[in-house]
């Protein structure tokens, strides 16, 4: 039992942290109907802006104090991500709108090279640390219920408990405000949006902002595991089975499909991975993506595309 | 009857359009005077939906101009038209269809929230006064068009009919001067149709909103309009009280056809 459970809960918490990556594919698709695969490269380059301020702040100010730099580099992150969104917005999306989605994918994969070169032509190339302070240290619980009890590490658990949050609060945004009900409006219906006077562009900026605190979160959580370094844009793909496991236009999707794929590759792993030779874990996500693409296009939760014919 | 307009509050002066090689308007003159209700009508391809979208700022004419309230516009987009007080519904639902009742119809009162979004995200404050001020608004609407037992169902489940009326809600939340209403009626029963004229009636008397409207069903148009454009191949072949339209020989022949 103790170690079914073990894994079942380190698989959640990865889990947890893809749907962050996933959500941000979400949250941009809802609302402007582009594919954005610029989602990995931004996570990167705003876990790259957050370290390296950190590392600086103190640097020229004298500043010590380790709770204050941190919030100030994430500030200075969070107001770099939404310059970037503006820009995005302004030089790119804006020139192309009413474009073909295939169009507007090609040109996020331009800004995703884009932003994966200047990260490291202004921030450097080196693996850089972030440290937030997350609890580093593992913990046992039911202890008392069962024998040996089961190993947590506290890190995951921290991590995950702020990504729910952060979950949470985006849900909460998205239905009770009236920006967040504009958003939906612009997701439903551009045309419409607009014959009510919502100004798409803005709404655009707001999301792709929106998206950016998402890939900044993220990114401050991966990168304090495994530090911040280029591969971390490569989380990204695991993102892409989750979205296509959930459906990429539904929230709840996105939070689902990261528990199922995170707990899938690490039970997966532990219980059948010893018959295929191990190292399942990685591409496990993929087949079972592979898999529903065959049976359910449009993921558990998206809305199923019905074309007149 | 006897019903007073005041000014002119619309005037479409010499409009053309064309689509590439396609004329879809040539030189298309009239104009609305406030608190009247204008229908346009015309057979198929005749030209009324562009003519409602050359209004509301989707598409550009080529040539002429439109002025409302005295001041003339081009190369406005749909939002700067909203701006001004023009709203619209649509001929083929555009509503927000994961969206309730209630909410379908708060996103019509987005251009009079003031809030920021700092101020909204925290939910605290003037922004939950505000919010609370234009909820009350749409409760008053929602009244008004006799929805109230589906105000928290996603307008996606609701009947068509029905969900006609939450399209013309969300454009009466916008408070606007002038309402285009595209093809109000297309794809109502007999009963549903009763509705929709006596709302569209009430709302011309209660709010004083002028309405422009494109119709098709030429019994409706004539029952419940002050004045009548009629357009047949993109041109304007008729203009006048119902009476005069239904005498004229042009729209006549547009409708029933000639024998050549």
């Amino acid at each position: 039992m103790g170690p079914f459970l073990e894994t079942l809960i380190g698989g959640l918490m990865t889990g947890m942290l893809y749907s962050l990556v996933a959500l941000g594919f979400v949250l941009i698709y809802k609302a402007s109907g582009v594919f954005n695969f610029a989602q990995g490269a931004m996570v990167l380059f705003a876990a790259l802006t957050m370290a390296r301020f950190a590392q600086w702040i103190p640097q020229w100010t004298g500043l010590s104090d380790k709770l204050l730099v941190n919030l100030l580099a994430f500030g200075v992150a969070m107001l770099v991500m939404v310059a970037v969104a503006w820009l995005i917005e302004r030089l790119v999306l804006g020139k192309l709108v009413n474009q073909e989605g295939i169009t507007l994918l090609m040109a996020t994969l331009g800004i995703a090279y884009f932003l994966d070169g200047l990260g490291q032509t202004v921030f450097g190339n080196d693996i850089y640390k972030i440290d937030v302070g997350l609890p580093k240290d593992p913990i046992f619980l039911f202890e008392k219920v069962f024998q040996g009890g089961v190993l947590i590490n506290q890190e995951d658990l921290a991590a995950a408990a702020i990504a729910a949050a952060l979950v949470a609060a985006l849900s909460a945004f998205f239905q009770y405000t009236g920006t967040g009900r504009a958003l939906r409006a612009v997701a439903d219906d551009h045309q419409a949006a607009q014959s009510i006077g919502i100004p798409l562009s803005r709404i655009w900026v707001i999301v792709w902002s929106v998206a950016g605190f998402v890939a900044l979160v993220a990114g401050i959580i991966w990168g304090s595991k495994l530090g911040v370094q280029f591969s971390l844009s490569l989380v990204a793909l695991k993102a892409l089975p989750v979205v296509i496991l959930g459906g990429l236009t539904s929230v709840p999707g996105a939070i689902v499909g990261g528990l199922i794929i995170g707990v899938g590759e690490k039970l997966s792993e532990v219980f059948i991975g010893s018959y295929f030779g191990g190292g399942i874990e990685i591409w496990f996500a993929y087949v079972l993506a592979l898999l529903f693409l065959l049976v359910r296009p449009q993921g558990l939760f998206g809305e199923k595309i019905i074309d007149r014919v | 009857m006897s019903r007073q307009f005041g000014e002119v509050i619309l005037e479409v002066a010499n409009i053309s359009l064309s689509f590439g090689g396609v004329r879809a308007l040539t030189d298309i003159s009239f104009n609305v005077r406030e608190h009247e209700i204008r229908a346009i009508i015309g057979p198929n391809g005749a030209g009324k939906s562009s003519m409602l979208n050359c209004i509301n700022g989707v598409y550009q004419p080529q040539q002429g101009t439109i002025a409302f309230r005295g001041k003339t516009f081009r190369h406005m987009n749909s939002r700067q038209v909203a701006e001004m007080g023009v709203a619209r519904t649509f001929q083929s639902l555009a509503l927000f269809k994961g969206m309730s009742v209630i909410d379908n119809i708060m996103t019509g009162r987005n251009l009079k929230m003031k809030c920021n979004l700092f101020q909204q995200a925290l939910h605290w404050g003037p922004s939950r006064r505000e919010e609370s001020e234009q909820r009350q608004f749409v409760e008053h609407i929602i009244d008004f068009l006799e929805i109230q037992p589906y105000r928290k169902t996603p307008v996606g489940k609701m009947p068509y009919g029905l969900q006609k009326r939450v399209d013309l809600g969300r454009a009466l939340a916008m408070e606007p001067k002038v309402l285009l209403l595209d093809e109000p009626m297309a794809g109502m029963n007999v009963e549903e149709k009763q509705d929709m004229s006596r709302f569209i009636l009430d709302v011309n008397d209660e709010f004083g909103t002028t309405i422009v409207l494109i119709e098709h069903d030429m019994s409706v148009v004539m029952d419940i309009s002050d004045r009548v454009v009629v357009l047949d191949y993109g041109k304007k072949i008729g203009d006048g009280t119902p009476d005069e339209v239904r005498s004229n020989p042009d729209v006549i022949s547009a409708y029933l056809g000639t024998t050549h």
